[in-house]
């Protein structure tokens, strides 16, 4: 599984109710989340999410286990998300969507040139490449399938 | 020789395991796209709906037409698939789990990162998305990585002016908010012995604050006690010696009121230090700080006077509130000028029914002060059950004294 994009960089912490807040949640209508990525952190940044990479600081998506906010960014068209750590409900809501995520230590610049094969192991920032963190072999397996849903059918 | 989320999964840290779940629960919140993946995934009829619960607590009563709608089909949902429900007004689904239903041992697993409360009962008990509970609904299981540990060694006594939620405030500090991302706490030693299942709950509740997977005590007498009154038989569960990852050690007897500032759960502050802060709202409940000895104790503070800012309570669930009721805690809650809405998470998460204007300072008994969590511009201070009581009466933040 690979993807390549510009990175839009993020800091540490960031959580999930600055992902998609509380009052976007009751609705099954997956655009408004990815309308309202990230609003309250800055309104202009959910319209630049389609076909980038997020690389953001350690803890990514700590707090609730809204899986709202992976979607929205799936949504979005986000390729990927990198960071040196993540919070455990989002990594694993990430790959039951089908969204990538990569555990590496890679610092960002924003636009920075960000690929990744997370097959073979690597992300690269700007042609500079960092081991990722290896997946286990039923998360490569839901990623691979493009998430929980489609892996499941495909089982049965 | 292991630890207990070893024991419980049956295998060592770092092994990857499909273990059978006891219990796997969902809310309003996240049953709608639990129940969305189980259409998707093409799951008609689900194996065991014994084990299963559906909780409306997010946002209830229903705070808007879409809200109502989503809520009626999952009580549909829930009535043609077996699944027991515990509609709006029975409380929020840790407290309903914890009246009861989890027991020593057990594998439980909530859509809601604060399913870590139920370790309290010695049970590996933990969060995960909609999707994952839809597999697990379908299924019966999931995969778990089994956590390595850190343990959380309690010694000594809290003195009367602190309590459960202090402790709580102070290992998340201790800690950081990853401090113990992928990993177990294990809460052990004297002074775990001596606190209440309400003050376990409150310990347990907070380890997904430091990014735990769960945060368990052993089940000891007072667990057994507990569990009888609601007619279930348990067995304490004896500790081994086992490998932590490290252990941090919190002595009961220097904890003093402390209060999380705005916006990280993990800069925690002595009470005294924060004393002052103007406060436009106190807020008293949810999964941390709803249960009954909590009511109980603001009711003991704010008994015959007055509060002095807008105050709301909401008892983490019916049983409590039925309880409140019976003991006059309630009436003094009202009598002193608060206002009491319905068993449930209240305005926790910004969705309804107590969210905050711009500027608006809260002060709240919950777990979460993220920036704009409980409304846009809105500043959310974190402390204990006398901390807010001794606060609201004076209008700004207040250090419990001997309570």
């Amino acid at each position: 599984m690979q993807g390549v994009g510009p990175a839009i960089c993020l800091g540490n912490d960031i959580d999930t109710d600055i992902i998609i807040a509380g009052r976007y949640l009751r609705t099954k209508d997956r655009s408004v989340w990815a309308e309202h990525a990230f609003e309250d952190l800055d309104p202009t940044l959910a319209g630049r999410l389609g076909g980038a990479v997020i690389v953001a600081g350690r803890n990514m998506g700590c707090g609730s286990s809204r899986e709202q906010a992976v979607v929205a960014l799936r949504e979005a068209g986000v390729v990927g998300v990198v960071a040196p750590s993540f919070a455990r409900i989002f990594f694993r809501n990430a790959v039951n969507v089908g969204l990538p995520v990569i555990e590496a230590p890679v610092s960002c610049t924003d636009g920075a040139h960000v690929a990744f094969d997370l097959d073979a192991g690597w992300v690269e920032v700007d042609g500079e490449r960092h081991p990722a963190r290896p997946l286990s072999e039923k998360m490569v397996a839901i990623l691979r399938a493009g998430g929980l849903v489609p892996y499941w059918r495909s089982c049965r | 020789m292991s630890t207990l989320s070893e024991r419980i999964l049956g295998a060592p840290a770092g092994a990857y395991v499909d273990r059978e779940v006891d219990i796997a629960f969902a809310h309003d919140g996240t049953g709608v796209l639990a129940r969305e993946a189980l259409r998707e995934m093409g799951v008609e009829r689900l194996p065991h709906p014994e084990r299963l619960r559906l909780i409306f607590d997010h946002i209830v009563p229903a705070n808007t037409g879409t809200t109502a709608t989503l809520q009626a089909e999952l009580r549909g949902y829930a009535r043609s698939s077996g699944i027991a429900l515990s509609d709006a007004g029975g409380g929020i689904c840790h407290q309903v789990m914890s009246e009861g239903v989890v027991r020593p041992g057990m594998v439980v697993v909530g859509a809601d990162s604060h399913t870590c409360t139920l370790g309290a009962f010695g049970a590996f008990a933990t969060g995960m998305g909609a999707t994952d509970t839809a597999a697990v609904w379908a299924s019966g299981a999931t995969w778990f990585r089994v956590p390595e540990t850190i343990a959380v060694n309690l010694s000594g006594r809290l003195s009367c002016a602190a309590e459960p939620k202090d402790v709580a405030l102070a290992y998340v500090a201790k800690l950081g908010m990853e401090g113990a991302t992928y990993r177990a706490l294990e809460f052990a030693g004297d002074g775990a012995a001596g606190l209440s299942m309400d003050g376990r709950l409150t310990l347990s509740n907070m380890a997904v604050e430091t990014g735990a997977k769960a945060g368990i005590f052993y089940a000891d007498a007072a667990t057994v006690r507990y569990l009888a009154e609601y007619g279930l038989a348990a067995s304490p569960q004896m500790p081994e010696d086992c490998r932590y990852e490290r252990t941090v050690e919190i002595d009961l007897s220097d904890i003093v009121p402390l209060v999380a500032v705005p916006h990280r759960v993990d800069t925690v502050r002595e009470a005294e230090e924060v004393a002052g802060t103007h406060l436009d709202q106190v807020f008293v409940g949810t999964c941390t700080n709803g249960r009954y000895e909590d009511l109980a104790r603001f009711a003991r503070i704010v008994r015959g006077r007055k509060v002095a800012v807008r105050t709301l309570v909401v008892p983490a669930s019916r049983t409590v509130l039925t309880r409140a009721i019976a003991t006059g805690v309630l009436a003094d809650i009202v009598d002193a000028g608060c206002m009491v809405a319905p068993p449930g998470c209240g305005p926790c998460l910004g969705a309804h029914a107590g969210v905050l204007g711009e500027g608006e300072v809260c002060l709240s008994t919950a777990n979460r002060n993220f920036r704009n969590r409980m409304g846009v511009g809105g500043e959310i201070y974190l402390s204990s059950v006398a901390t807010a009581a001794v606060s609201a009466l004076a209008g700004v933040i207040a250090v419990p004294e001997g309570v």
